[in-house]
This record gives C-alpha cells, structure tokens and sequence, in this order.
C-alpha cells in the first residue's frame, strides 16, 4: 500500500504537511539526543562521547530493517521509494569536502539547524557559511558541471555492487554497527570527560 | 553510567529510524536539510537577479513555469526541525542564546571555524547531492551505494583530520 503519497492514497496537498509533521519528529530526537551541541557532536573524532555514532548508526539500521520488513509484508513498493543515484567521483570528493566542514564546524546542516533553534549562535554562523558555500557552488557550476556529472552509475545499490540480497547486506550493517557501539563505549571509558 | 540530561542514544536513534521510516511510507523520500538551504539561496538568486538566475545552468533548474523552489518538501520538513528543536529545548531548559566553545579557544575562533565548516558543508552537499542526513543516512537507510560512500568519506576524513583540529575541540 505504501508509499501513500506517491501512489495517492493520500492526496498530493499533505504532502508538504506531512513533511513538517516529519521535520518536527527530527527536530525533536535531534534536540533531545545532544546533537544540538557541537562539542558533544565533535566528540565521536576524540572518543570522549559518541553519541554521533549511535544515533546515526541505530537510525540507519532501524529504517533500513523497517523497509526491508514492510517490503516483505507488501506494505511498500520499494520500486516508488527514492533511491538518490551514484556518480562516483563527485559523491568521493563531496564527501571529504564535508569531512573537513564537519572537524571544522561542529555541526552537519541538518543538526544545525536543531542548534539554531534553541538559540546556538554558532550553528547560525554554520547556516551563513552554507548559504555561502551552496552560492558559491551555484555560481562556479558552470566549470564543475562535468565533473558534477561524471561516474554516473544510476541508482545502484550497495547489495547489487557486491551481488548479495538486501537482507544480507542489512545484516552486514547490522554487524558493523554493533562492533562500532562496542568500540564507542571503549573510547568513552578511555577519554572520559564532563558532559557539555 | 555517567548521569545525562539527554536521551539515551540508542533509543534516539531508533525513534530517529522511525521518523525516516514514516517519511519513507508517507512521501517515498528520506530526510535532508542542505536541500531546503539551496532552495533558499535559489528563491534569493532569482529575485535579486531573475536575469542571471535565468541565464544559469544551476538556478534554471529550479524555476520557471509551475516551479517555486520554496514550495519543497524539504524546506517544510526544515521548518519542522526548527519547531522540534525548539519544543525539546524548552522543555529541557535549554533554550539560551550562547556561542559554545571548547574553554580553550575564544569565541571568535569557535565562530571563525563554524563559517569555514559551514562554507565547505554548503559546497561539498551540493557537489556530493546531499549532506549527512540527505545522503548518507537516507541513502544507507534504502541501501544506495551513494549512501555508504557519503557515509565513508565524510566521517573518514572528519577523523583523519582530526589530529590537526584537536586544538579546537579537546
């Protein structure tokens, strides 16, 4: 039956609704899990908190279950669910560009703006240099559109690239992020320091 | 355990899951933020310069006939997170305006490197197509190839880096 919109179950007009109903949720766990503080976000590069590893693993693990299961109960057409294609050099390369902004800033667009709201004046700094980076990209696409556009390889899977079935590959991930919670809560212990 | 004015994280992280899962079986699309940011910069371009924004490769994707670029799913769903953000800061007490630092280093160095870290997130989600909730935890979350290699190169160079920033931080 699922995705509702997209297959208009639901009208197209709760669309937008429906994203803010969203957004609220995010908003909130986001807040509510400390990635409104950027030294407690920088911590999982030092060891001394790694929150950041936790939520963003257990989220990715439970979403990615919650679609595999709903697939199998024909709750959701997997084939309307978005898959966001890979265009290999420009993922690599943006990627570590990212890096560097997220040992920099603190923060990811997405947190900084869970920051914002509860008054950071360091996340709205963060938000100024986005818009900025975002119109410097606008501005130079010209020059970097063909690399932007290279190494297209459509919307392919992990499972596909490796030739393993979803449900395999999700148990992979599942694996790796145990071994990483065990090793979060190693680092902790090793490099115990205050709560920010 | 050490006490925590936050949510245990592993339950975070699994109520996480479940709103990118609702966004899933509702809208077919994932979570993302830098994409509401671009919409903003494209709704600014096009009105303070309609001309060059016409002219673009880059803006013209975004308007003309029927399109207006902040009418998008995920400038409501921003939207969304700052009223989250707000409700679970004032109920934990947490709202207060401040510039937090490491004690180490002064404010302004914390504000100066925020611009930077900002400038290259900016940059770096366009050319990669999504930052760290766009791409990497949706894209991993329906198994994207493009998922997992956001994933990688974002935290692996974060802490390959992380020597040289430590001054910041610790």
């Amino acid at each position: 039956m699922g995705p509702l919109i997209p297959q208009e179950i639901i009208g197209q007009d709760w669309n937008l609704f429906i994203a803010f109903v969203v957004g609220i949720g995010f908003g909130f766990i986001l807040e509510q899990a400390g990635f409104s503080s950027s030294r407690k976000l920088a911590g999982v590069f030092y060891g001394y908190d790694t929150v950041v590893l936790k939520v963003f693993f257990g989220a990715a693990v439970t979403a990615m279950l919650g679609l595999l299961f709903f697939s199998l109960f024909g709750w959701i057409d997997l084939n309307l669910v978005y898959v966001n294609p890979t265009f290999l050099g420009s993922a690599i390369v943006g990627g570590i560009i990212m890096g560097i902004g997220f040992i920099s800033g603190g923060f990811c667009p997405g947190v900084s703006f869970s920051a914002i709201a509860i008054g950071k004046i360091d996340a709205m700094v963060f938000l100024g240099g986005i818009f900025i980076g975002i119109f410097m990209f606008a501005e130079a696409y010209p020059l970097l559109e063909s690399f932007y556009m290279s190494g297209n390889l459509g919307a392919l899977k992990l499972s596909d690239v490796l030739g393993i079935s979803g449900g395999a590959l999700a148990f992979l991930v599942i694996i790796a992020a145990l071994v990483m919670f065990w090793l979060g809560d190693l680092a902790e212990k090793k490099f115990p320091r205050e709560e920010y | 355990m050490m006490k925590t004015k936050y949510m245990n994280p592993y339950l975070a992280g699994v109520l996480l899951g479940l709103v990118l899962l609702m966004a899933f079986f509702f809208s077919g699309r994932g979570l993302g933020a830098s994409g509401a940011v671009k919409s903003t910069v494209v709704s600014l371009v096009s009105t303070i310069a309609p001309e060059h924004a016409a002219n673009s490769p880059f803006y013209s994707k975004y308007i003309g006939e029927g399109k207006s670029p902040m009418k998008s799913w995920l400038v409501f769903e921003i939207l969304g997170v700052l009223v989250g953000g707000f409700l679970s800061g004032a109920l934990a007490g947490r709202l207060k305006l401040k510039i937090e630092h490491f004690p180490g280093i002064s404010a302004n160095r914390r504000l100066i490197f925020a611009m930077i870290g900002g400038i290259l997130f900016g940059f770096g989600s366009q050319l990669g197509r999504g930052c760290a909730s766009g791409s990497a935890l949706t894209g991993m979350a329906v198994l994207s190839l493009s998922g997992f290699i956001s994933m990688a190169t974002m935290f692996g160079t974060a802490f390959a880096l992380a020597y040289f920033f430590r001054k910041n931080w610790i």
